[in-house]
Formats: C-alpha cells, sequence, structure tokens
C-alpha cells in the first residue's frame, strides 16, 4: 500500500485542532504557534501531494478507499483531480495566514475571564483548524456520504467561530455587538442547516437509485447503462444537491446570510468563510451536481445562469451601496461567487477552467482585500466607511496593500482574478452571448465599489479618527505580501494552475457529454 | 329429555377426561434475564424490610447495579447462543415471550440503558446535605405530605427513599418482556409492570414536589386510559381470532388458519372487530412512545418526575414501547400493513412536525427535552413504517444511540442547579458556556446528536432510519423527515446560543461537581454519540442480525 498522503494531509490540521486545544489556558502563545505550525505542516504536505499529482493522469489520483460503514453503502474513498488539488492547495495556503492574521483576535480580556479554564484562545485556532480538516478532507472524498457528512459538519466549529469571536471594539457596545453576532450565526447555520438537511433527502435518493455512494462506481453504472434513474428522479434529486450548494456558495435568492456573517466575524473567520468554506459549495457543483446529474445539469442551466448573472448585478449593486467595509466585501464576494457559477454552467472548458481558476483567485484576493480591511478596522474599532479617510498619508503601507487587494478584487489585468474573469466571460459568450454581455456589468460596478472604497477610506484630507494611526506591523506585512506576490504571479503566469486544472475541466465536460461549441481559442495555454 | 341425559349436559364421568394436567413448560435459561431482574427486585424489597437503614443504600444501589449486570451477561450469553438468529430463534414459556433477535437486542439495550440511570438515580453529592446525612434526588419520605412536619421530621431524620430502586428494577423487569411479549395478555400485564413503578416513581421528587406528584396524578390517569384502551384493544382481537397468541392472530389475519374452535367461529374474521381492536392495542403503544396525538403527559410528566427518573423513563421506556410496537406490526398484522400503513403515515407526519414546532416555544429545558423526545418518536416511526427487515434494523439502531443519549442528557440537567434545586428554566442556562465550560461542551454535543449533525450518533440514527423508510417507498415521510430535522435543529441550537453566546447572569445558576457515577452516566452518552456517529458499523451489523422477528 502506498503512502495516504491524502489522510495525512487532512490528518494534520485534524490533529492539529486537538492539541491546540488541549493546550493549557495559560499558555496562550504556545497554542497559537501549535495552531501555526501544523497549518504550516499541512501546507508542506499539501504541496507534496501536488508534486505527486500528475495532471496527465486518471481522474482520481492518490486515491484510497477503505470499508467503513457498510451499512450504508459508506466508505472512506479519497481521490483528488485537478480541481480537487488546486481547491486544496488553496485551503493549505491560506490557513496559515488566517491564524497569522487573527493572532490577537481572541486574547481573552483580562477583566472578563469568568474562570481559569476559560480559554477561548484554544478554542478559536483549534475551532480554524477543525475546519480546515473538514474542508480538505471534502475536498479529497469520493463518496458522496462521506462528503455530506463533512459539508455539515464543518457548519458546526464555523458557526462557534463566528458566534463566539467577534471584533475587539463595536460601535453599539458589547451587549449589541453580542447581540447581532449570534444573530448572524444562527443565521448561517439555518441556512445551510436547511440546505444540507434537503441535501440529506437527496443523498438518500441517490442510494435508492444507485445502490452506492462511491462516485467511482457510480460512474461505472452510467457507463454501462445499468444506472436506472429517470428524467425526473434525476432532475429532483439534482435540485436537492443543488440548493445544499447554492446555500453555501451563496448564490441570490439564498445569499442573505453571508453579509451578516461576514460583517459581525473577525476579518480573518470572514476569510476563512468565504475564501475556503464558500468554495466547498462551487467546488460540489463541479463535482456533484455535473458528474452525477448530467441531464439535470442541462436542464436547469438556463434557470442557474440567470440566478447567477442576478447575483453579479445585485451583489455588485449592493456593494456600491454599503457604508460598512465587510458588508461591502461580501457582496462582492456574492458577485464573484455569480461569476464562478456562471462558468460552472456555462459548460465550456474556457468557463469551467475560469470558474476553477476563480475560486482559487477570489480566495487570494479576497483574502488578501479582507485580511488588511480587518487590520485597518482593528485600529480604529470600526467597519463604517466614513470613519476613515486619508489612511494613505499617515498609514502608506496599508493602503498601498488595501489598493492592491482592491485592484486584485475588480481584475485589473496583471493580477490573477483577471485571467479568470476573463475565462470566465468568453466562456460564457460562446454560449450565450446575451448573458455575458450582460455580466460584463458586474465588472464596470465591481470598479465603481472598490475604487470607490479606496478614495473615501484612504485618499482625502487626514480625518481626525485616524490621526496617528500605525501602519502595519511586521506580523501584518507577513500575512499580506506573499498573498500580493501570489496575486502578481499568478496574473502574469497562471499556467501551473491551469496545467492542473485543465484535463479536470475536460474530464467534466465529457461526464456531462458536453462538447465546446464553435472552433475555439486554446484555452489558456 | 330424560334425567340423565339432562345431567350429562353438564357432568361427565371422572375417569375418561381428567387424565394428567401437563405444567406448562418453561425454559427458564431463555427468560432468565427477566427472572434475575425481578428476583432483583423482590430482594431489594426484602432489603428494604431488614437492612438497616444506614446500610439500605449502599445495598440497593450494589444489588440493583449487580442484578442488571447479570441480566444483561444472560441477554449476551442468549445471543451468544445463537438465540438472536432466524434460525434458532423461538417462542419460549408456552407462547408468552418471544425469544429472538429484537428481543434481545432490546432487553440488551434496555439493561445497559437501566444501569447508567440508575448510577444517576444513585448520585448524593449534587442536593446540598441535609444535616450530616447526603440526599438523592428523591423525596425524603414518599408518605410525608408536601410542607408537612411529617417531612420536616424525615429530611431532618436524613431518610432517603430507597425503595427507588427496587421500584426501577421492577419497571426494568416490565420493560424487558414488553418488547419480547408474544401474546396480548403477557404485552397487557407487561404494561402494567412497567408503568406502575413509573407512576410512583415520578411522585417522588425531594424537590418541587406537588409539580412532581401532579405529574404522577396526570401520568397515571391518562396512562390509566391507555391501559383500558389497550386491553379493550385485546378483547376485541380475542374476538375477532379466538386467541391472544401474536402467531394464531397472524394466522387468521393472513387466512390461513386451521382447527377453528366452532365457538368462536361466528365472530371470528370480523373485520371489524380487527380493525378496531388493533387500532386500540396501537393507541396504546402510541401512548408509551408519546407520539402525536397520544403525547399530552410527556411534557408535564417529563418536567414534574424527579429529572433521574426523566431520564430513564424517556430512554428505557420509550426502546420498550417501540419493540413491543415493532412485534405487534411486524408479527401479528403483517397482513393488515395496507391497513395501519397510512394512519402510521399520519401519526409520523404529525408527531415528527408537531413535536418540533411546538419545541420552539418552550422555556423549561425539561419541556424542551420533552417535545424533542416526541419528534425523535416521529422520526423512528418513520423507520417503522418502512415494513421491511431493513426497517426493523434502523429502529433498532435508533433506539440505542438515542437512549444512552437521552440519559446523559438529562443527567446534566441535573448538574445545573440554583438555591431552588435543578435550574430547569432555560434562561437560566445564559453564558453556561463561560461558567463551565466543559458541562456546556457536553450539553452542546448531546444537542448537536439530538439535532441529527453528522458524525454524531443523531445522525446515523435518523440516516438508517430515513433510508429504510425511503427505501421502503415513503419519499414523502422523508421530506417531512429533514423539513422537521431542520426545525427541530432551530431550537436546539437556540440553546447552544444561550450557553455559549450569551452573557451569564449575575444571579446564574452553579454547576455542581457530580460523584463519578453520574460521570459514567454523561461519559457513556457522550462516547456512544462519537462511536455511533463516527464508527457505527459494529452495531449497525448487530441491529441488522437482530432484525427478524421469531413467529
Amino acid at each position: 500500500m502506498s503512502f495516504p498522503y491524502l489522510t495525512v494531509t487532512f490528518a494534520l490540521p485534524a490533529a492539529g485542532a486537538i492539541v491546540t486545544a488541549a493546550v493549557p489556558a495559560a499558555r496562550r502563545t504556545a497554542a497559537k504557534w501549535t495552531a501555526l505550525v501544523f497549518s504550516l505542516a499541512t501546507l508542506v504536505m499539501a504541496a507534496i501531494v501536488i508534486v505527486r499529482f500528475d495532471p496527465g493522469g486518471g481522474q482520481f489520483q492518490l486515491a484510497e478507499s477503505h470499508a467503513w460503514i457498510k451499512d450504508f453503502g459508506v466508505s472512506y474513498d479519497l481521490g483528488v483531480d485537478g480541481i480537487g488539488v488546486a481547491l486544496l492547495a488553496l485551503t493549505a495556503l491560506l490557513i496559515p495566514f488566517v491564524i497569522l492574521a487573527g493572532w490577537h483576535d481572541a486574547d481573552p480580556l483580562e477583566e472578563a475571564r469568568p474562570n481559569r479554564r476559560w480559554r477561548p484562545t484554544q478554542g478559536f485556532f483549534a475551532l480554524i483548524l477543525a475546519v480546515e480538516a473538514m474542508v480538505v478532507l471534502s475536498f479529497e472524498a469520493t463518496d458522496v456520504f462521506l462528503f455530506y457528512l463533512l459539508f455539515e459538519a464543518m457548519l458546526i466549529p464555523m458557526y462557534f467561530l463566528i458566534g463566539g469571536f467577534g471584533d475587539r471594539a463595536h460601535s453599539g457596545g458589547d451587549e449589541a455587538a453580542a447581540t447581532q453576532r449570534s444573530y448572524a450565526a444562527v443565521k448561517f447555520l439555518l441556512y445551510n442547516l436547511v440546505g444540507g438537511l434537503i441535501m440529506l433527502a437527496a443523498v438518500i435518493g441517490v442510494y435508492v437509485v444507485a445502490g452506492t455512494f462511491s462516485l467511482t462506481d457510480i460512474a461505472h453504472l452510467r457507463a454501462a447503462g445499468d444506472l436506472s434513474m429517470s428524467t425526473s428522479t434525476g432532475r429532483w434529486l439534482f435540485l436537492g444537491f443543488f440548493f445544499a450548494f447554492a446555500v453555501k456558495a451563496p448564490l441570490w435568492p439564498v445569499h442573505t446570510w453571508l453579509p451578516s456573517a461576514m460583517g459581525e466575524s473577525t476579518a480573518p473567520v470572514a476569510v476563512l468563510l468565504t475564501a475556503v468554506v464558500d468554495k466547498v459549495g462551487t467546488f460540489a457543483m463541479l463535482r456533484y451536481c455535473l458528474q452525477l446529474f448530467p441531464e439535470a445539469s442541462k436542464w436547469a442551466t438556463p434557470v442557474i445562469l440567470v440566478l447567477a448573472l442576478i447575483s453579479i448585478v445585485y451583489g455588485a449593486l449592493l456593494a456600491v451601496g454599503q457604508r460598512d467595509i465587510k458588508r461591502l466585501i461580501a457582496y462582492a464576494s456574492i458577485s464573484h461567487f455569480g461569476f464562478i457559477i456562471m462558468g460552472i454552467f456555462a459548460m465550456t472548458s474556457q468557463g469551467q477552467s475560469g470558474a476553477t481558476l476563480y475560486m482559487v483567485n477570489h480566495g487570494i484576493s479576497t483574502a488578501a482585500l479582507m485580511l488588511v480591511a480587518g487590520f485597518l478596522i482593528s485600529r480604529r474599532g470600526s467597519r463604517l466607511i466614513s470613519d476613515y479617510g486619508g489612511v494613505q498619508k499617515v498609514a502608506p503601507v496599508l493602503a498601498g496593500t488595501f489598493l492592491i487587494g482592491g485592484l486584485a478584487t475588480l481584475s485589473l489585468p496583471g493580477l490573477s482574478p483577471f485571467v479568470s474573469e476573463f475565462l470566465v466571460l468568453v466562456g460564457t459568450f460562446s454560449r450565450y452571448p446575451v448573458i455575458g454581455i450582460i455580466a460584463t456589468i458586474g465588472i464596470v460596478l465591481a470598479a465603481l465599489y472598490v475604487l470607490v472604497l479606496y478614495q473615501r477610506t484612504m485618499t482625502g484630507p487626514v480625518k481626525a479618527t485616524v490621526q496617528g494611526m500605525s501602519d502595519l506591523k511586521v506580523r501584518e506585512v507577513v500575512v499580506v505580501a506573499p498573498l500580493i506576490a501570489l496575486l502578481i504571479f499568478l496574473g502574469v503566469y497562471p499556467k501551473p494552475l491551469t496545467d492542473i486544472v485543465n484535463p479536470a475541466v475536460h474530464q467534466t465536460m465529457s461526464q456531462v457529454d458536453r462538447t465546446d461549441p464553435h472552433p475555439q481559442l486554446e484555452a489558456s495555454r | 329429555m330424560s334425567a340423565p341425559a339432562v345431567h350429562s349436559l353438564w357432568t361427565t364421568t371422572a375417569a375418561d377426561s381428567i387424565g394428567t394436567i401437563p405444567s406448562p413448560h418453561i425454559e427458564y435459561g431463555q427468560i432468565s434475564p427477566v427472572l434475575i431482574v425481578a428476583g432483583a427486585a423482590m430482594v431489594g424489597v426484602l432489603f428494604e424490610a431488614f437492612v438497616p437503614r444506614k446500610a439500605r443504600y449502599y445495598a440497593q444501589v450494589i444489588l440493583a447495579v449487580l442484578g442488571l449486570a447479570a441480566a444483561f451477561a444472560a441477554v449476551v450469553a442468549l445471543a451468544a447462543d445463537g438465540y438472536g438468529s432466524a434460525s434458532k430463534a423461538h417462542i419460549a414459556a408456552e407462547g408468552a415471550v418471544a425469544v429472538d433477535g429484537p428481543a434481545l437486542f432490546l432487553q440488551g439495550t434496555i439493561l445497559l440503558t437501566a444501569v447508567v440511570a440508575i448510577f444517576t438515580f444513585a448520585e448524593r453529592r449534587l442536593d446540598p446535605a441535609a444535616g450530616s446525612h447526603r440526599v438523592d434526588s428523591f423525596a425524603a419520605q414518599g408518605a410525608a405530605m408536601p410542607g408537612s412536619d411529617a417531612e420536616k421530621a424525615a429530611v431532618r431524620a436524613g431518610f432517603t427513599t430507597t425503595e427507588v430502586f427496587p421500584l426501577s428494577l421492577f419497571a426494568v423487569a416490565g420493560m424487558l418482556v414488553f418488547p419480547a411479549a408474544n401474546d396480548l395478555l403477557t404485552l397487557f400485564v407487561a404494561l402494567e409492570v412497567l408503568s406502575l413503578p413509573l407512576y410512583l416513581l415520578c411522585a417522588l421528587a425531594r424537590r418541587k414536589r406537588l409539580i412532581s406528584q401532579e405529574a404522577a396524578v396526570k401520568y397515571f390517569l391518562l396512562g390509566a386510559f391507555s391501559s383500558a384502551f389497550l386491553l379493550f384493544g385485546v378483547a376485541l382481537l380475542y374476538g375477532y381470532s379466538g386467541s391472544v397468541t401474536y402467531a394464531r392472530i397472524a394466522e387468521v389475519v393472513d387466512g390461513t388458519v386451521q382447527n377453528v374452535d366452532p365457538a368462536l367461529a361466528g365472530t371470528m374474521g370480523n373485520d371489524a372487530l380487527l380493525l378496531i381492536g388493533a387500532a386500540l392495542v396501537i393507541m396504546g403503544l402510541l401512548f408509551k412512545v408519546g407520539a402525536v396525538p397520544f403525547h399530552m403527559w410527556t411534557p408535564d410528566v417529563y418536567q414534574g418526575a424527579p429529572t433521574p427518573v426523566t431520564g430513564f423513563m424517556a430512554a428505557a421506556t420509550k426502546v420498550a414501547a417501540f419493540g413491543a410496537l415493532l412485534r405487534l406490526l411486524y408479527v401479528v398484522l403483517p397482513g393488515l400493513t395496507w391497513d395501519w400503513r397510512p394512519v402510521m403515515w399520519g401519526v409520523a407526519i404529525i408527531t415528527m412536525i408537531g413535536g418540533a414546532i411546538v419545541a420552539i416555544t418552550q422555556t423549561d429545558i425539561k419541556r424542551l427535552l420533552a417535545y424533542s423526545s416526541i419528534a425523535h418518536a416521529g422520526f423512528i416511526l418513520a423507520g417503522v413504517i418502512a415494513a421491511s427487515p431493513n426497517g426493523i434494523s434502523s429502529v433498532l439502531f435508533y433506539l440505542a444511540a438515542y437512549s444512552f443519549v437521552t440519559v446523559g442528557a438529562f443527567a446534566v440537567v441535573t448538574l445545573v442547579r440554583d438555591a431552588g434545586g435543578e435550574a430547569t428554566h432555560l434562561s437560566k442556562w445564559a453564558g453556561l458556556g463561560r461558567r463551565s465550560p466543559l458541562v456546556a461542551a457536553v450539553f452542546a454535543v448531546f444537542l448537536l446528536a439530538f439535532a441529527g449533525i453528522p458524525l454524531t450518533s443523531g445522525f446515523a440514527g435518523k440516516f438508517a432510519v430515513f433510508k429504510a423508510a425511503a427505501a421502503g417507498g415513503a419519499v414523502p415521510l422523508v421530506i417531512i423527515g429533514v423539513i422537521s430535522s431542520a426545525i427541530a435543529a432551530f431550537f436546539y441550537i437556540r440553546v447552544i446560543v444561550l450557553m455559549f453566546f450569551s452573557e451569564p447572569r449575575p444571579d446564574g445558576p452553579t454547576v455542581a461537581v457530580p460523584s463519578p457515577l453520574t460521570m459514567v452516566t454523561i461519559g457513556v452518552g457522550v462516547a456512544v454519540v462519537l462511536v455511533f456517529g463516527i464508527a457505527p458499523q459494529y452495531f449497525l451489523d448487530l441491529a441488522g442480525q437482530a432484525g427478524t422477528f421469531a413467529r
């Protein structure tokens, strides 16, 4: 038996979560370093997985398979395709930055320690690692049931992260902050739980129809023509799955939990949520909706594209109107998720490659923007745009990194999100020209909300509230600089990523039984 | 007609017909679990009479635990002998009791649940000691009026009601027979044997005695009604089939009966008798499982009863009653499946939805758990309705997973206390996660398991019953099931929010440090949540092998 790379990649953060949680209450710094070391070890392991991964090889590589719950037809089946590897790498990459950015976010205030066993710091970092472990495993799972378990289970640590840890200073006072935070956490959990439970019904349906949960077995059954799924059954099951993923992604009109969850949680948690956890939703659309229900996917495409389009324009419009920095970024993310979903369901190879790249690039660019925004907010304790002004004069490095993060968010050519947004638009345009054209409105609005945000907070006369604001500290630069470097590198030279992603996309396309329309440009090579 | 001829109508010559009456053939070995528990209960009664008061508590606890453990060993021995498998399962004690897979599985579950429940009965570190005497959750003297001088004297003297141990053993004995009963009279007797001690136990709370006694009266009255329904149903079914044994009734239902007693031929096969009788018996059982619309007693009784008793009742009674319901539906009435299924569909739907919705408005943790147990009864009914071997084993698995968690959850409730005893009002639980992170975390684990979050026992159980139901064609039921799970999740989450995300109240409750007894109970609950959630295969296998009824 070969070395279980994928299991180890998942087990490292899981073990890290347990070890971090077990660090004694007084040793807060030790807990932080423990978490950081485990997340870095996971990153190393993810790098090894990328090296071992052969883009030209079979569909699911580094596969592992063990019997688990025979009665449910469930096995512990792991394997990664190019899309899974890319997102695995993104997750492993972002978590150390999340931990580093949140270094002081969970330090207990000395006066607010009800007893000596109260240790929020350990809990905070353990929960982050727990989320990482579950997300990693969900990218690796090739068993529908195993995936479902993680899809649901990751809500619980995420819920505690949102509800249990908020920004230090809050305009409405501690009481109001706690109320709003627990409201946001409950909203997050209920939306996703309802989505997940509806998916549960569909998961059971898959078992009743196919008699197995293994993706490979189901593919074999389908290839051999032994899968007796009627058209209407397939469509119902598709809807069950898609609803859960649309809530997670999130897609208009089930997106409303995201702005409140991102607004109320600390910046690192918001990054974890939107850059890492939400990617499971879009990933699952590609992996499960399309591969399990190709017919139903094609059937639902027009409606989904329209919903994605609404997400793009509506998210961007609301972002323009926001007064709260974090909620602005949240609405921008909804717009971006619209692009990702549009790319997936355009059913062209450029569209899907673009969507996959988009997931990775959106993760990096949102992380950069949100974390810098978090640093800014932690300095003044306000999330309101109107409380800032002229920051670039007092904290030029902060302003500069904020600008680059913002430009990445608006997909400036030369930064990596441009590549993916371009591919998504080209891919959509080649099959659905009208939708592709309307979607470009999203880009225009992105320029508006990002630049206006920058202008209001960073330029102009220095406001009194901003006087004497410190610039980025070393820890904060260490967080932001690599992300920016990566944005530029992948913007200029996306080939390493596209090489990994493209074969997997072609594989998906062939399973959905779709070919690209028209003679085409060779996508992104 | 001549005199001798008339005379011969009611006499006969003795020599001809009075032969030897065969003594009933009882397989003592096979019903030993019941005999051991009942025997231990009787020894417990003798202990009450003859053991000095000081030593009574220890003697009773040890006796009860040993009795239950010995009975469990007997169950395991029987299962190891192969009585659980379809080939060797059979009907013992002249047709009164079945010894088969479901019976043994459920008996094992009941016994283990009872052991951990007895641990919470025996807990004496939570209530402040009365003088030099440590006290448990039970009234000093049940007969002393609440607030009377007699009560004060009893408390001062340090009396404790050690009778609870033999009483609970009697209840367990009834519960062991209940899912194994193979004729309607045994079923009824078992029902009474399990119910009567429970009525008493409900009335014995040390604190809030009036509510406790009120709960007992309500439980007794409604329970008596349901027993009467059940008994009436038994009579009608006897009229229908001329027999009370399950196998015989099933034969009549199926139309394969032979040797009809001429005296009963007239009414035999009268479908009105069958339908009404079956409905009444099922009603009696649904009362015990707490299904809507027979659930009215549940919240009041769960709230009023001493919390250890509530936990015991919520777990073990439910296991026993579902066992009896399964056997009735699968052994006696399979020929009637098309008739009972639509009705049970309706019951399952309103039970799931009703339990979940009403639970949202609850402000008392015990009432909340009561409604949650109603919702769970609905989920289990979904598995019952599957009418397939998978349905049986999924219900068995669910019951095993559910019972330990329930006992554990109520054990946690006993820990959170203020001056008035247990602080069961939800508002008092605010901020518990800050004061006592460990207790709150454990309770959160139980709540997540109740909510059916993946990687907990609740999810595995729910998945098993829903899968069986979907495979049995009850897809709408599954969809309603997941919807009501989502509703139910809301109120479980609400408690978690309260515990972790609210500020502690200055006058909030304290968390008592329990003795190792309660810790074991809670620990077993947590272990079951995790093991059944993450690696349930062994228990699914066990339930799968146990999924065949003897007939």
